[in-house]
């Protein structure tokens, strides 16, 4: 069963990984974007840490809200809301329960995915964080190791794509051969959830 | 890197202490963001906010005061600002008759001003929106983001800023907006790229000898690489990619934009390149405005946005405007 405080480990290992890998997300930013995606989310991560460690939420969802609010009122750009969401409305999804096993919280995580597929209007192989996001949940029925596995590999599939959502999308056919940050960052939060049962 | 800075945290922050000491007619809230004309709110007047990612300026900062925007909201460097400082705005300008938002099209500035719109309803102030699109280096369908908003966001702020002033409801204010966005094209070209204060060295590789085709202002790389043109080469190839995606019919406004790092010198050069490529097509000049408007940090280039106006367009145009970045009529 995963508790609040699992939650609340998932989100600073989220951050401590998002701060060591910041210069590398900013570096993928830098041939498609703008070159801020590293920065944008420490910025983030380091505010739901602190709020985390102001608050202490009981349930996980409330941690997960905590989180997604935060996240909405630093980031800015499409990171925020989009990050923030997800979030948020798995935050929402998991209800005020005070523990929730492995399924429920799959449940939940795929309602926030869909819920930025919604928002952001991207779909899997638009070279988002949507391809990260969408094998990720697909595999965490099989644990957190294979959602990890999973995520890697959907970001890593994003190198050959031409962009058609967010800044990339406005350089075409010169998008094609760079991996996408935002698919970067969310393997990343993906992998944190492993860092957090303790590996 | 050199750049006149402290520290890239407080980039934003820094400038506007420094618009604070340098502007006392408006109000500069520096730990919130956001900027607000200090007569605001104008008891009866629609409110004008808009807002984006630092590093543009003097959009959208400098384009607040009497005539053109109520209140801005800048981010961090090309990241769009967030909700809160949205919805702050809003509530600083509004008298009760409504507040446009002005929002260029960029995935982020979308959603944090649609979360902020939704906000600001739940709090009782009445919000509509204006979408700026105008740049035509962008591929547009369904299954994409869509174009960038770059030079006609200055032409929307300040037409339906005029339009505001006047007096006039919420509805029609955001009428005009959309009218002048949908009259208005753009077309940019970069000689160099930028730096962000965050990353430090520039954002993508430009070998001398050689220039981007159909950048927007975020220092992404544009549509295509060729080997340096002439400026009359370039004003062919901007005008032109501009017209083969609209005919004007009435006479245009004209905005000869530097990127930030191009001085005036070249600018009014490239202007000249650019009236005589109108002239030979045929199109007429209503009036001209060439300098530094929507940049993109130090980057080296230019955009061309043309701005189809009728009789009611022109007369808002000219009408009197107080802002740091744009002033005239007063």
């Amino acid at each position: 069963m995963l508790d609040a405080d699992f939650f609340r480990r998932w989100m600073t290992a989220t951050a401590a990984s998002v701060d060591r890998e910041a210069d590398r997300l900013t570096a993928l930013d830098s041939p498609i974007g703008d070159a801020d995606h590293g920065s944008n989310l420490r910025r983030g991560f380091t505010a739901v840490t602190a709020a985390l460690g102001k608050e202490a939420p009981g349930t996980p969802g409330a941690v997960l809200v905590l989180a997604g609010r935060q996240l909405i009122s630093t980031v800015g750009g499409a990171s925020g809301p989009l990050y923030g969401t997800l979030l948020r409305r798995t935050g929402k999804a998991l209800g005020d329960a005070a523990e929730v096993d492995e399924q429920r919280f799959a449940e939940a995580l795929r309602a926030g995915v869909d819920a930025v597929m919604q928002l952001g209007g991207a779909a899997p192989g638009d070279k988002t964080m949507i391809d990260a996001l969408v094998p990720a949940v697909d595999a965490l029925a099989e644990g957190f190791a294979a959602a990890r596995a999973a995520a890697g590999q959907g970001a890593e599939a994003t190198t050959p794509l031409q962009a058609r959502k967010g800044r990339a999308s406005y350089l075409g056919e010169r998008s094609i051969g760079h991996q996408d940050p935002g698919a970067t960052s969310a393997a990343l939060l993906v992998a944190a959830l492993c860092t957090a049962d303790g590996e | 890197m050199r750049m006149l800075i402290n520290v890239a945290e407080t980039v934003v922050a820094d400038a506007l202490r420094g618009m604070a000491a340098a502007h006392p007619e408006l109000t500069v809230d520096v730990e919130n963001r956001v900027i607000v004309r200090r007569d605001a709110p104008v008891a009866g007047k629609v409110a004008l906010v808009s807002g984006g990612g630092s590093g543009h300026e003097p959009l959208h900062g400098g384009f607040v005061g009497p005539g053109m925007l109520s209140a801005a909201c800048p981010g961090e460097v090309f990241t769009s600002p967030v909700p809160d400082q949205m919805l702050r705005a809003a509530a600083a300008v509004d008298s009760g008759a409504g507040v446009l938002f002005i929002v260029k099209n960029y995935t982020g500035d979308v959603l944090n001003f649609d979360m902020a719109a939704e906000l600001a309803e739940d709090e009782g102030i009445q919000i509509a929106k204006v979408l700026i699109d105008d740049d035509v280096a962008v591929t547009d369908s369904l299954y994409t983001a869509g174009r960038r908003g770059t030079g006609a966001t200055l032409f929307v702020e300040k037409i339906a800023g005029a339009a505001a002033e006047e007096g006039r409801p919420l509805e029609q204010v955001e009428a005009l907006a959309r009218r002048v966005n949908e009259n208005s094209r753009s077309f940019g070209v970069a000689l160099s790229a930028c730096t962000t204060p965050a990353k430090g060295s520039p954002t993508f590789e430009l070998p001398p000898g050689e220039l981007e085709l159909g950048v927007g202002i975020h220092g992404e790389p544009g549509r295509e690489r060729r080997a340096m043109m002439t400026s009359g080469e370039i004003a062919e190839f901007a005008v032109h990619a501009i017209l083969d995606d609209f005919t004007p019919r009435n006479p245009v406004l004209v905005l000869v934009n530097g990127m930030g790092a191009t001085p005036l010198l070249e600018l009014y050069g490239f202007n000249a390149e650019v009236q005589r490529v109108l002239t030979q097509r045929g199109v007429p000049v209503a009036r001209t405005l060439v300098g530094n408007y929507v940049t993109s940090l130090d980057m080296a280039g230019a955009s061309v946005t043309l701005c189809q106006v009728d009789e009611e367009l022109l007369r808002l145009w000219d009408a009197p405007v107080r802002t740091p970045g744009l002033r005239w009529g007063v």
